[in-house]
């Protein structure tokens, strides 16, 4: 269900405006990948507080478990160990799940109405019970983020804990996180944060650590604190810069509402036809002839 | 004439049958794909039990749609092929299509502009059964890397809109050209339709009876 006490920004497949009369400042989670340690337990945390319970699955030789996100698992945390420019070795640990995008591509590409919420605080969040199961989410996401559960055929994904939110919490993975690498606040909070603790780490020696709040997708309220924000790709293949495929903006910007006006032309123009031209018709006696 | 009132057999009743389930499958695979197509067409969805049953039914009429349509498709298929007589019926299609009065050049069983047509839903549909396959969730789309599936969904939406694009087309040249609809619902035209519209069809039709 949609948090009533949250503003919507924009729906899925909805033409009218949203609810809008309340004001709610823009949020976004800051995740310090430098200050990661792997343990997971924002993973525990998250099944926890949305009743979720993933399949067990197998071990497939590296930490990452469970391999993949899927419905019942909303995010994981990705390793990756990295030789650095200076023949270090690095342990890249990323927790992988919706960035909350400013302009996203799930959103854009839903067919169902109201399927899909952008909250104006800036979280993306999916409603179960509007989702018809087609997928087009899926491929609307630059970031390969929604899953289609094979048991209720709808969508999941990370909702930056709405429910949480909406009462003024934090996300649970927030709260649970033992070395304070993920954090909470206003979007323009986060930043100043960030800020802080990149300068730290070039002091350190991470001559590129930087911020990761892609431009192409209009930002995230999801962002990463990297220590080699020059190469995202280090990261379990974090795009470098994430766009919305052209080809979902040709089918949803252009073809959509110009193949639509291009059906009632086709009708409009056939009754245009009849009425000025009239019926084509045999004359019975022409067989004399 | 085959037939004591000067009535024509053009559509025997396998073909009727078979058009009509095509005609009725087609509709129903083109209400529940619109509704995915744009919101102002989202109602429809209602129309096949909301928005989850919309998405699971789309498919499988689909599917059903295209093994009519290509038992249709074989039936009709030896009537499509274009000869001389067609080209010059295109030249004066035209004055044809504002009720002109021409010289009909001796076309056989049906028009240059049903053959086009003819043709057109032949590819497209094809489109239509592949691309569909590539999207469909849950039980296909996972098998295909992201891309094909965008690529799979435009090409999806475009050819269905050139084919119910063509279907318009078709539906209204039915009702247009007055008399054919009966060829496709009693099975006869009248001796002066034929003569009127296909001559050639109409001069092998009175050879044959003799
Ligand atoms: C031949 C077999 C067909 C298959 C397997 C198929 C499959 C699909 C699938 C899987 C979808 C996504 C929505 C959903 O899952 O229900 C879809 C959408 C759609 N289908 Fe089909 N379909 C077929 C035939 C047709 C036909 C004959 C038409 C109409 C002429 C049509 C028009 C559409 C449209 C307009 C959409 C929405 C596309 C968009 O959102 O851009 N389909 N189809
Ligand atoms: C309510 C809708 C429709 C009406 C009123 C209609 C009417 C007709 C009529 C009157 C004919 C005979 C034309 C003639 O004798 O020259 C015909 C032929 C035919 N129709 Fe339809 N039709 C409809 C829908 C469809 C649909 C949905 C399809 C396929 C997707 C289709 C495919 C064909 C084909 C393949 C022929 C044979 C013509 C040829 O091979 O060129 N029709 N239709
Ligand atoms: S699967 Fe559900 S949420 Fe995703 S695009 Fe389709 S209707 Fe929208
Ligand atoms: S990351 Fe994907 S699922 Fe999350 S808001 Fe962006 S487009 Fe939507």
């Amino acid at each position: 269900m949609v948090q009533q006490s949250l503003n919507i920004e924009r729906r899925s497949a909805t033409t009218t405006p949203s609810p809008g009369v309340r004001h709610s400042v823009e949020v976004a989670k800051l995740i310090d990948i430098s200050k990661c340690i792997g343990c997971k337990a924002c993973q525990a945390a998250c099944m926890e507080w949305n009743d979720i319970r993933d399949e067990i699955g197998t071990c497939k030789g590296v930490y990452d478990n469970p391999a993949d996100l899927s419905a019942g698992s909303w995010t994981v945390m990705r390793f990756s160990e990295v030789e650095t420019d200076n023949g270090k070795l690095e342990w890249l640990i990323r927790k992988d799940g919706c960035m909350h995008c400013a302009d996203p591509g799930c959103l854009k590409a839903c067919p169902a109405p109201g399927a899909i919420v952008q909250h104006e605080n800036g979280i993306v969040d999916f409603q179960q019970e509007n989702c018809t199961g087609c997928g087009y989410c899926i491929t609307g996401c630059p970031f390969n983020i929604p899953r289609l559960s094979p048991k209720d055929h709808k969508v999941y994904k990370c909702t930056l804990c709405s429910d949480r939110i909406a009462t003024g919490l934090e996300p649970a993975c927030a709260k649970t996180c033992p070395t304070g690498a993920i954090m909470f606040g206003s979007k323009k909070e986060m930043i100043t944060q960030a800020e802080g603790r990149i300068a730290d780490l070039k002091e350190r020696g991470y001559q590129n650590a930087g911020l990761y709040d892609p431009k192409g997708v209009g930002g995230t309220h999801v962002m990463y604190v990297l220590q080699h924000a020059d190469k995202p790709e280090l990261y379990s293949g974090l795009a470098k810069d994430p766009q919305l495929s052209p080809l979902v903006i040709f089918w949803k910007g252009i073809a959509k509402p110009l193949m639509s006006y291009g059906l009632g032309v086709a009708v409009l123009t056939g009754i245009m036809h009849y009425v000025t031209v009239g019926p084509n018709e045999a004359e019975e006696d022409e067989t004399e002839k | 004439m085959n037939n004591k009132s000067g009535f024509i057999l053009r559509h025997p009743p396998q073909v009727r049958a078979n058009h009509w389930f095509v005609a009725i499958v087609f509709i129903l695979a083109t209400l529940s794909g619109l509704a995915f197509f744009h919101p102002a067409f989202f109602f429809l969805s209602n129309l096949f039990g909301g928005g989850p049953w919309t998405k699971i039914l789309h498919p499988f009429v689909g599917v059903v749609m295209l093994v009519a349509f290509s038992m249709l498709a074989s039936r009709e298929w030896k009537y499509n092929r274009v000869t001389d007589a067609d080209r010059q019926w295109q030249k004066k299609a035209m004055d044809i299509m504002l009720n002109h009065p021409v010289k009909m050049p001796d076309i056989g069983r049906y028009n240059i502009g049903q053959k086009y047509l003819f043709r057109t839903l032949l590819g497209m549909i094809g489109i239509l059964f592949l691309t569909g396959i590539v999207i469909w969730q849950p039980y296909f789309a996972p098998m295909f890397s992201i891309n094909l599936v965008r690529l799979a969904v435009v090409a999806h939406g475009i050819a269905g809109f050139i084919t119910i694009v063509a279907i318009i087309v078709h539906i209204y040249a039915a009702y247009w050209t007055r008399g054919a609809i009966r060829g496709m619902t009693r099975g006869t035209v009248t001796a002066a339709w034929a003569k009127h519209h296909y001559p050639g069809w109409y001069k092998e039709m009175s050879k044959g009876s003799k």
